[in-house]
């Protein structure tokens, strides 16, 4: 029997056997009993049978991956007992159906789960020891009324901080009222930035004015050529409501040739790509300098182009004052400061990429009219992110593909959408605003934070400390966060941030933190809207209905919100006398003043999804610019692209950075801390990036079993790597450094390269009594610096060793 | 001939995301360990380190996803010593969960590994083709959820007439041993049989 056996078929030596598969499979049936038994799901009966339509209730799974999947519960005794999607339609293309991923067919068991957070509580331990006790509504809101009012009293609006988090992004009025009560009174110190997006949104304006996306999705069935720099949109976009099917649709449909730029051998690589060149993390610019040298010594850029629309190439178009500066091609080319010519062998001794491949690529990039260039949000998650923004887009710059059909501008893809009006949250009278990567040190020591320091904007410095801390719904108190080990030291003097305030659905790491800790209704027992993910030609909006009655004694943000609001006598105006529906309906009466198509509010809850399919043409980022340059200048100070930026310039002069950042006039390759070149690599010799997984959406379902089954944490180590250590596939292993250390299976796989592991980011952490994280935590071992320009978060930027556990 | 359900699968469009198994997993209320449709990685190929510090490789990747074949000759039915497992008259494969007594040789005996123990009913189980569901019309769970629609179902003779008649290719076992219902296209780095190793031993 052995012979003709599933596994036993596969010829290497490192798979299991048939035996030890079952064995597996037995174990693991065993511990599920453990797991559910807490929590019984409802019976479902007849199963099989297609259940009654009146049963059905739409909603959306709402978590932060950027898409937006339409979910329908079949209810029945008041409890969700099946999950189906979006099933409307014949499926044709520019109005198909929107398929969630695993994730939220995986849903019920994250909301029918053990963590669900189910009273209110106040801490009694330590902060972050996790024990607390059960109080009633009336003492949490008195509590926090209070502790604000004496915040806001001594210290001002400042010293209020509504903390970044990403569980409900997909909402409309959901994730927004806490800002409309903090702007009711008086205001709150804000954020600029997010995790996912922080550096790219920076650095991108300096070149083009705005933080533009490229060509649409669609586009890329015109084109020849496909580049993706660590753009992974077959993965991270994998759901129906994000970027994969139209991907898929679009590469096949023009037959392009696709690249995919990227450590990993992601699943855009296995699905789309025709050449995989894996890159060491946080080398790309070296790449595109590398293959910039090419082009220019071999004259293949579109040097009318470049003398039509770009200040910076050359010495003959350097923006007035900076003549003397140098140029793009004196940097490329080593006639310029640092006299370095980046020959494709300079570049290949970094990137890891051999020299004859960035020759050949640059004239393959070169030659072939139109490119489609884009680049995803990993490269610019790094100590030198804002770089190889820059750099990247150096590239369609270089070769004069901007603007046009086929084209782009080394910016991510974008897709059509609809508008839907947003939540007013009214203005916040505090000017005030830090990266949202920041917050620690503005709880230390927050007048040590300045505009040229920490990037403080509205403010030349902060005056007062974080002394009162909101988290709804988010996990980057501890788990997003960069260096868990040095924020939980941090967190655990209630001295500094006086109050932190943690409104959850489940027990996260870092609703451990909280002083009260209040249970949130989940978004299946929340009524709200869902607008767009990205699908290239179709727009859609999902009504999100409340499907079943709030679990335990669980409250409604609204309802939270408005009985502080009561308390500090600001009900009326953070009201206005609505409720949640009353607030949806105004939304959607909002939204119909601006496009009279979109259904009125009964009818919208009827459809459960409306979706609209783009009724222009793709759309190509920057073509009215290409078009006419004088009469469509870009938002940059020269009206062109700017290659070599004068705003950046005079930062570099003005910005105080800490020893080895840089800020640079042109796009470089900056060495960088945790980097290649970093001494501290003789201890910690791989790089570690922390790459996106199917199992989880950042740290959201990262309790949901079903989702652990299909999709366990594992360290991805390349068999080279994993051999020098005496590491199989399977084992355990510790990844570690001097900031912390964790304890995680190695999956041995050739789809990483050599010399650099990925931990998928977003397992939640969860410490021995040594601090020795259990879960893959990502963060134990990532550092807290923020990024030269955008003060943004590196958490691709680290160097780990890794032994047998 | 008597009617045969099958499946199709297209390996090119497959990202391995596993909608297929999760919406399988909520219809059935599968516990974890049950999996009546798994999706299991292919992985092949090898790198070359050079003086400079570069790297060449050849490294091909792509997934299969895979539940019951509901084969011509399944190997289930035979080993079973309590008769509890048939083939229906649409070509389904059928485990009575009255009769059976979750001896799991069924398990032992399917290639593909199919038949999944419930330790907690003490019963087997397996995919049934959404059997009701398809019969009053309805898709199965797996093949409504693919978000890039790789899975299609029919009748056996109707999707090999579109699609071909390859029913194997590696990681999967040949296809010789119980002739599944199963046609495929395969990935455009596909293998053979027997050729390559199975990348995600843990999650099948």
């Amino acid at each position: 029997m052995n012979e003709n056996a599933f596994l036993n078929d596969l010829v290497t030596d490192s798979v299991m056997s048939r035996r030890s598969f079952m064995k597996w499979s037995a174990a693991l049936g065993g511990t599920a009993a453990l797991v559910t038994s807490g929590f019984e799901f409802a019976e479902a009966v007849a199963r099989d049978v297609p259940i009654a339509a009146d049963n059905v209730v739409w909603s959306c799974c709402t978590v932060n991956c950027g898409s937006r999947c339409p979910l329908r519960y079949f209810v029945k005794d008041g409890a969700i007992i099946r999950v189906e999607t979006d099933n409307t339609g014949d499926d044709t293309f520019g109005m198909h159906q929107v398929r969630a991923c695993l994730r939220g067919r995986a849903i019920r068991q994250r909301i029918y789960n053990p963590d669900r957070i189910k009273y209110p509580m106040k801490r009694v331990g330590k902060r972050g020891e996790g024990k607390f006790e059960r109080i009633t509504w009336e003492e949490a809101w008195d509590t926090i009324a209070n502790k604000l009012r004496d915040v806001i009293d001594q210290y001002g609006n400042e010293a209020v901080y509504v903390h970044y988090a990403s569980g409900p992004a997909g909402t409309t009025i959901t994730r927004a009222f806490f800002r409309r009560l903090m702007n009711c009174l008086g205001g709150f110190l804000d954020y600029y930035g997010t995790y996912s997006t922080a550096q790219i949104q920076d650095a991108m304006p300096y070149t083009y004015g705005s933080n533009v996306a490229t060509n649409s999705i669609e586009d890329m069935a015109n084109t020849k050529l496909v580049v993706y720099f660590g753009a992974n949109p077959c993965e991270t976009r994998m759901s129906g409501g994000g970027m994969n099917f139209s991907v898929q649709k679009f590469k096949r449909q023009g037959d392009a040739r696709l690249i995919v730029i990227d450590p990993r051998y992601t699943d855009t690589a296995v699905t789309v790509a025709d050449e995989w060149i894996p890159i060491r993390p946080g080398t790309d610019a070296a790449l595109v300098n590398g293959l910039a040298y090419v082009m220019i010594t071999e004259n293949l850029q579109d040097q009318e182009f470049l003398d039509t629309y770009c200040i910076g190439f050359d010495r003959e178009h350097m923006p007035e004052g900076y003549e003397n500066e140098d140029s793009y091609k004196d940097y490329i080319l080593g006639t310029g400061a640092d006299q370095t010519p980046k020959t494709p062998q300079w570049a290949a001794e970094i990137t890891g990429i051999p020299a004859a491949k960035i020759v050949q690529l640059a004239r393959e990039i070169a030659l072939t009219k139109p490119c489609y260039i884009a680049q995803g949000w990993g490269p610019q998650r790094h100590a030198n992110g804002e770089q190889s923004v820059r750099a990247i887009a150096m590239l369609p710059i270089l070769t004069g593909n901007v603007g046009i059909q086929g084209g782009g501008t080394g910016a991510r893809d974008n897709s059509f959408k609809i508008s839907v009006a947003a939540f007013p949250t009214l203005t916040n009278p505090v000017q005030t605003s830090i990266s949202f990567y920041t917050w620690p040190e503005a709880i230390t020591h927050p007048t040590e934070m300045t505009a040229t320091t920490h990037g403080v904007r509205g403010k030349e410095r902060l005056e007062v400390p974080i002394k009162f801390l909101w988290n709804y719904a988010g996990n980057a108190l501890i788990n997003q966060h960069s260096a868990v080990n040095e924020t939980r030291a941090i967190l655990e003097d209630d001295s500094l941030c006086e109050m932190i305030v943690v409104i959850e659905n489940h027990m996260t790491a870092s609703a451990l933190f909280a002083d009260i800790l209040l249970p949130d209704t989940t978004n299946f027992e929340k009524m709200d809207i869902a607008p767009n993910g990205d699908t290239s030609n179709m727009g859609y909006a999902i009504f999100t209905e409340a499907a079943i009655e709030p679990l335990f004694e669980t409250r409604h943000i609204y309802d939270m919100c408005q009985e502080i609001a009561k308390r500090l006598g600001v009900e009326e105006a953070f009201t206005e006398g609505r409720t949640v529906e009353d607030w949806l309906r105004y939304v959607v009466e909002q939204t119909r003043e601006n496009n009279p198509n979109f259904p009125e509010f009964e009818a919208f809850r009827d459809m459960g999804i409306y979706k609209v399919t783009n009724p222009g043409s793709p759309s190509i980022a920057l073509k009215s610019f290409r078009d006419d340059p004088v009469a469509n200048p870009l938002p940059t100070p020269s009206g062109l692209i700017e290659i070599f930026s004068p705003r950046l310039h005079e930062k570099s002069q003005t910005w105080e950075l800490p020893e080895g950042d840089v800020i640079s006039a042109l796009p470089m390759y900056t060495p960088t801390w945790d980097g290649l070149e970093d001494p501290n690599r003789e201890r910690y010799p791989l790089q570690m990036i922390t790459h996106h997984y199917k199992q989880r959406t950042h740290s959201s379902y990262g309790n949901v079993e079903w989702l652990k089954e299909a999709a366990p944490q594992e360290l991805w180590i390349n068999p080279i790597d994993a051999s020098a250590r005496g590491i199989e596939h399977g084992d355990y292993v510790y990844v570690f450094n001097d900031r912390g250390r964790t304890r995680v299976p190695a999956k041995v796989t050739n789809r990483i390269m050599p010399g650099v592991t990925s931990l998928p980011q977003g397992a939640w952490y969860t410490p021995d009594a040594n601090g020795v994280d259990q879960n893959g935590s990502a963060n134990i071992l990532t550092l807290y610096r923020p990024s030269p320009l955008a003060k943004g978060n590196p958490q691709h930027t680290n160097l780990v060793q890794v032994e047998k556990a | 001939m008597a009617k045969q359900y099958a499946f199709y699968f297209d390996s090119n469009l497959c990202t391995g995301c596993k909608a297929c198994q999760i919406a399988c997993k909520d219809k059935w209320d599968l516990d974890v360990g049950v999996t009546w449709r798994r999706v299991a990685e292919f992985g092949d190929g090898e790198w070359a380190v050079h003086n400079d510090g570069t790297y060449t490789q050849n490294i091909s990747s792509y997934y299969v996803s895979v539940a019951c074949n509901h084969c011509s000759s399944p190997e289930c039915l035979p080993n079973c010593p309590t008769e509890a497992i048939t083939k229906n008259e649409d070509g389904v494969v059928m485990i009575d969960e009255s009769r059976c007594i979750g001896c799991r040789y069924c398990e032992w005996a399917c290639p593909y590994s199919a038949p999944q123990f419930d330790a907690k009913r003490g019963v087997m189980t397996k995919c049934n083709f959404c059997y009701e569901t398809v019969s009053q019309g309805g898709v199965p769970s797996c093949v409504a959820a693919c978000p890039t629609r790789a899975l299609k179902f029919g009748e056996l003779e109707e999707l090999q007439a579109l699609y071909g008649t390859v029913s194997e290719v590696a990681p999967l076992p040949s296809a010789s041993y119980t002739n599944p219902s199963l046609v495929i296209t395969p990935h455009r780095n596909s293998a053979p049989v027997g050729t390559g190793e199975l990348a995600n031993p843990e999650e099948v």
